[in-house]
């Protein structure tokens, strides 16, 4: 057996009823922690925090943007590694989370790009402006969808997981690529390199800085319940000619 | 509280910033409930399905 | 209906030596060459399609933009780097399909020879077959377009250094989408992300030989990026049609 050197948790964790199961429990904690941190980083954010001298009141998109944005980055990691122990180890429970990452991490990244737009229209007066992190952004957000439209292209989707995997796996190589010929493109073309974040990222007072983390806090909170929700679902479709899930869908019916 | 809401001028932008993060993943929390609900709902009649056959099946066997 | 010819050519029943092994691989290669030239003969009515798209569009830009010649000449190389990408991207699409559908890909995998490089030798196949012809009408296309007559070689020399570079990502793309039911807009919309820094670096060449600046520099990356993508991408390809072919 070639996962034998992994520790016992992880087995037990890595069969699927008994991950249905954990998952079923832990979610409704996770979600109510994120709830929480959600409401009072955004009282701290909205209404604590005082207006920023230079942006007035605007900048406090930042508590919901700057949060989706490292979520994108971090979700995509997530689904990378997950792909990568689908791949090697032909996990099954690894290719579900992997390939149910992609719709939370296509959110993050549509709210990142739309919060973004909002803030830069009163901010420098566009909408869009094809800078580094936003052309990056847009590119992360085509993978995303390159990841969803492959796993569902496929009849067999075991085998669909497994593709979008490699894809994936491509796409994290392809991405500090991206980032770093758009930042030589900029410096090619002078005048277009109005950067969002630039202005705020300075120096940041703490009455600004704690809701900021509080909210990360709750993006990733709400990201562990979403995802373990999603591979219950995942998990649901994908043995359903097995007898746990027979059993547990009977069961609930009555 | 109106001046909470006017958000100094910027309530146009602000607003709507936050209604799409709350919308999206809105979204993003239900959707795989309703698919859930599809999933189960598809297995029940399945099992039910085979149920009758195979009583139907045993049924046509018990003469002989 | 073509019958294939067998790209495992020789597999001595002796255990072989390192030399004959080697030449072994490279008959194989040659072979599945020849093949690839044979079929694209056979279907030469299906290679003119992208010359023609790449015509139509050339010509229809004037039209849209007005005939002024100066601004034509201003944006040439870059409409023409864009034209390029979008008549490959659908041959891109069928690279393994039809060989998927046949069961060629099978014997790949069954043969003695490593998949990654008859995965490479088909890309360079591929590129001979329905790219080449796209770059050696680009004269033609930038008198159309009013293309400035000394940025004309740096145009094709990076479109020699850019296409081979997509062709070779594209058969990763391909090759994932092989066992797919359906993938026609799939492919474009996975290209579009690994496309991004190479008509980055391709339209930095040639906006700089517009401009009279030195040129070199984007010319060297686009060539180091294929350097490393003919070592890199046939692998993944590998390991992504072994994903399509196996159950």
């Amino acid at each position: 057996m070639s996962r034998s050197y992994l520790p016992h948790w992880m087995h037990w964790l890595g069969s699927p009823p008994n991950f249905y199961r954990f998952a079923g429990a832990l979610r409704p904690w996770l979600i109510a922690a994120a709830l929480v941190c959600a409401a009072i980083g955004l009282y701290g954010g909205l209404v604590l925090a005082p207006p920023d001298f230079r942006q007035g009141d605007a900048y406090r998109i930042i508590f919901i943007h700057v949060p989706s944005a490292w979520m994108s980055l971090f979700i995509y990691a997530c689904m990378a590694v997950t792909g990568l122990v689908a791949l090697v180890w032909r996990v099954k429970l690894a290719e579900v989370i992997a390939m149910e990452c992609a719709p939370i991490g296509a959110a993050f990244t549509l709210i990142t790009l739309a919060t973004g737009s909002l803030w830069g229209r009163p901010m420098w007066g566009t909408w869009w402006t094809w800078g580094a992190r936003l052309t990056s952004e847009l590119v992360l957000f085509f993978l995303y969808l390159g990841v969803i439209g492959l796993y569902n292209a496929f009849e067999d989707r075991r085998r669909g997981a497994r593709a979008a995997s490699l894809l994936a796996l491509v796409g994290i190589v392809n991405l500090p690529i991206v980032h770093y010929s758009v930042v030589w493109w900029n410096t090619l073309h002078q005048g277009s390199t109005v950067d969002w974040l630039h202005l705020s990222q300075s120096s940041i007072a703490p009455s600004m800085l704690w809701p900021l983390l509080v909210m990360t806090l709750a993006t990733h909170l709400y990201f562990f319940a979403s995802i373990l929700g999603r591979a219950r679902t995942g998990l649901l479709s994908l043995e359903g000619g097995k007898q746990w899930v027979r059993s547990l869908v009977t069961e609930t019916s009555r | 509280m109106m001046q909470f809401f006017a958000m100094g001028g910027f309530a146009m932008y602000v607003w709507p910033a936050y209604a799409v993060f709350f919308i999206v993943l809105a979204w993003d929390w239900f959707s795989p409930a309703l698919r859930r609900r599809r999933i189960t709902r598809a297995l029940r009649g399945r099992i039910a399905r085979e149920r009758t056959r195979n009583t139907r099946a045993t049924r046509a066997e018990a003469p002989t | 209906m073509v019958t294939a010819v067998q790209p495992i050519a020789n597999s001595t029943p002796v255990a072989p030596t390192t030399d004959q092994r080697s030449s072994g691989t490279l008959r194989a290669c040659a072979a599945l060459l020849r093949r690839d030239f044979t079929l694209a003969w056979r279907r030469r009515g299906e290679l003119f399609l992208p010359l023609l798209y790449a015509v139509i569009v050339a010509a229809l830009f004037p039209f849209a933009l007005g005939p002024d010649p100066e601004l034509l000449g201003r944006i040439a190389g870059g409409v023409l780097l864009v034209i390029v990408v979008l008549a490959m991207l659908p041959a891109l699409e069928s690279m393994f399909r039809s060989d998927l559908e046949d069961g060629t890909l099978e014997q790949w995998l069954l043969a003695p020879q490593p998949l990654a490089l008859l995965a490479l030798t088909r890309v360079i196949a591929h590129w001979l077959t329905t790219v080449l012809p796209l770059i050696i009408v680009m004269p033609l296309l930038g008198a159309l377009l009013n293309l400035p007559v000394k940025v004309l070689p740096v145009l094709m020399l990076t479109l020699l250094l850019a296409t081979p570079l997509l062709v070779l990502l594209g058969a990763v793309l391909s090759a994932l989408a092989a066992g797919a039911r359906r993938s026609g807009i799939l492919v474009a919309l996975m290209l579009l992300p690994l496309a991004v820094p190479v008509v980055i670096f391709a339209a930095g060449a040639i906006a700089a030989a517009q401009s009279g600046m030195p040129y070199v520099a984007p010319l060297t990356w686009l060539a180091a990026a294929l350097v490393l993508a003919i070592v890199l991408a046939p692998l993944a390809c590998a390991a992504a049609l072994r994903i399509a072919v196996e159950a």
